[in-house]
């Protein structure tokens, strides 16, 4: 197995793929999005419980490969108790680094978020694979915009 | 049996060169080019190129003979009874849109059926959805069986005097299955529809005879029977077309132009209008030249052996599903792996250098009515050999260890 492939199927991956975590319905959500990829039929929808500026909870259902399973899961765990601005700074900063632009600076409070993230990054070397990562996150950020929302987010 | 020897064949094709080690096993996406192909398109630029029917000069009139002499290669290849019958388009999606607006909204009115079986895909699905919805029409949906067999008596069923058009593929892109079109045609026919045929994975892997299926239309694109992309064919039964109104208008296409009115072209010329893909009418041409080189029943035959060895070595790895493509299925294999996505198997066959297409294979609605969302789809060309096969197996294998991990 190449070294890339290792890197992209880290164990972290394949076990937040196979048993991914905050993976259910919110029954209360304040916000909420679907997020689609037409190219490969991978759906998620992302639920929010906002309080005030604090993500009180966020859980996630739909299917998909290993890739934006995990992607998802790990964005459950890292945003969970985030405030809104936390929550778009590691956006940001994951999506600066699965598509290999510069990196964006975090707070030293967010650094370790961040490296929770960083299993991630294996995507870089498989650019029909970068969208898969992301997909979660769009359909987040999609939520927060959309208020109660419905809209779905497509990576097209 | 007739067979030939596909690594010899492979060094026909220079992308081989450039890729040692490729398996390429997605040719039912778009296939290969021979160097025939592309060196003949070349060689055309080079001699003779100029835009066709148009000049008085030897340039023009030659690269006109080079452009109908396609459409007569084409008729002979098909078997059609007329040159006339031949209508070079971009491929089998603008074939098919071709006769949804020309020949659609003339014989489908409101009330109407259009019939298709339910392994399209969506290139022979959403242009007659869209005429039915223009329509008032009602767009009805043959079944297969659960062995991938299209389901024959439940289509008969379906078939009444308001079915004005029968659309189906000749092999199904996803399963491989292949359709009894002409015991379709048959029965279509038998309540006054007319059939339109979706060639595009039939054409590059096996005889194909448009009076002996008695099909109204088929069409084909020709990159994927080994030819460039820009040029398909549609066939249309010359009275099916002489009764069909224009749809794209402009130059090439006209007998008489005034500020008030026009007078069209007789078919083919009538729905070709302005400058067509010539250089890719010459290399269809080239392309039909290599397949005939080869004989489509000795391809056939090849890829009917592979398809056998590939069904075989796929079933013995635990946890692999066939998706079932009934008992004639050709050059078509996809699968599921028990809990891992079809996207994670592509991306490591692709690490061991096995090319395969992975996703719904522009067929949404068989993806739903499986209850999967997509597959990993291996397809073959005169190209391959078991050994490529092996090497598939094997990298499936690599990937059900590493998920199972």
């Amino acid at each position: 197995m190449s070294d890339e492939l290792r890197e992209l199927y880290q164990d972290i991956i394949l076990d937040h793929g196979r048993h991914p975590r905050n993976f259910h319905a919110l029954e209360h959500p304040t916000h909420l999005a679907r997020g689609h990829n037409p190219l490969c039929g991978d759906r998620v929808t992302v639920y929010l419980a906002i309080e005030g500026d604090r993500i009180a909870d966020v859980s996630f259902e739909g299917r998909g490969c290993a890739i934006s399973t995990a992607a998802a899961s790990l964005m459950t765990e890292v945003l969970k108790g985030k405030t809104l601005a936390e929550a778009q700074a590691l956006f940001a900063q994951f999506h600066a680094t699965v598509t290999g632009a510069p990196p964006e600076d975090v707070p030293e409070a967010l650094r370790e978020d961040a490296e929770r993230l960083e299993p991630l990054t294996g995507v870089k070397a498989y650019p029909a694979r970068v969208k898969c990562a992301t997909l979660p996150w769009h359909a987040f950020e999609a939520a927060l915009k959309s208020g109660r929302a419905g809209d779905t987010v497509k990576t097209e | 049996m007739s067979r030939f020897d596909p690594r010899r064949l492979r060094r026909e094709f220079p992308i081989f060169e450039r890729n040692p080690g490729l398996v390429f096993l997605d040719s039912g996406a778009s296939a290969q080019k021979p160097r025939q192909v592309i060196d003949g398109i070349a060689e055309f630029y080079r001699s003779d190129y100029a835009n066709v029917h148009r000049g008085v000069y030897a340039l023009s009139a030659r690269s006109t003979d080079h452009f109908e002499a396609a459409r007569e290669r084409v008729r002979a290849f098909l078997n059609a009874a007329d040159e006339r019958e031949i209508v070079f388009v971009r491929g089998a999606t603008e074939a098919i849109n071709l006769v949804a607006h020309s020949w659609g909204p003339a014989h489908v009115k409101a009330g109407d059926e259009v019939v298709i079986s339910d392994v399209e895909h969506h290139s022979n699905l959403v242009p007659w959805q869209r005429l039915c919805q223009r329509a008032g029409a009602r767009l009805m949906v043959a079944p297969t069986d659960a062995t991938g067999e299209f389901d024959l008596a439940r289509f008969e069923a379906l078939l009444t005097p308001r079915t004005k058009l029968v659309a189906v593929t000749h092999i199904s892109n996803v399963t491989g299955a292949l359709l009894p079109v002409a015991r379709i045609v048959e029965l279509a026919h038998g309540v006054g529809a007319l059939v339109l045929v979706d060639g595009c994975q039939a054409i590059p892997r096996m005889p194909v005879d448009v009076q002996a299926l008695g099909c109204d239309f088929y069409a084909f694109s020709g990159h994927k029977a080994y030819g460039p992309t820009g040029i398909g064919v549609l066939y249309g039964r010359f009275g099916a077309l002489l009764a069909m109104p224009p749809w794209q208008t402009g130059g090439g296409m006209i007998t008489n132009v005034t500020y008030e009115e026009t007078e069209f072209q007789e078919p083919p010329h009538r729905f070709e209008a302005g400058t067509p893909d010539i250089a890719g009418a010459v290399g269809l041409t080239e392309a039909i030249n290599f397949i005939e080189g080869i004989g489509r029943e000795a391809i056939r035959d090849h890829e009917a052996a592979l398809t056998g060895y590939g069904v075989d070595r796929l079933s013995r790895i635990p946890g692999l599903q066939l998706v079932p493509g009934g008992q004639r299925r050709l050059s078509i294999l996809s699968f599921n792996l028990d809990g891992v996505h079809p996207h994670d198997v592509g991306t490591v066959l692709d690490q061991h250098g096995v090319a395969v297409r992975v996703g719904h294979h522009c067929a949404q609605p068989l993806m739903d009515k499986l209850g999967i969302a997509g597959t990993v789809r291996a397809s073959f060309g005169v190209y391959n050999d078991d050994a490529d096969i092996d090497r598939l197996a094997e990298a499936v294998e690599a990937c059900r260890e590493m998920f199972s991990r």
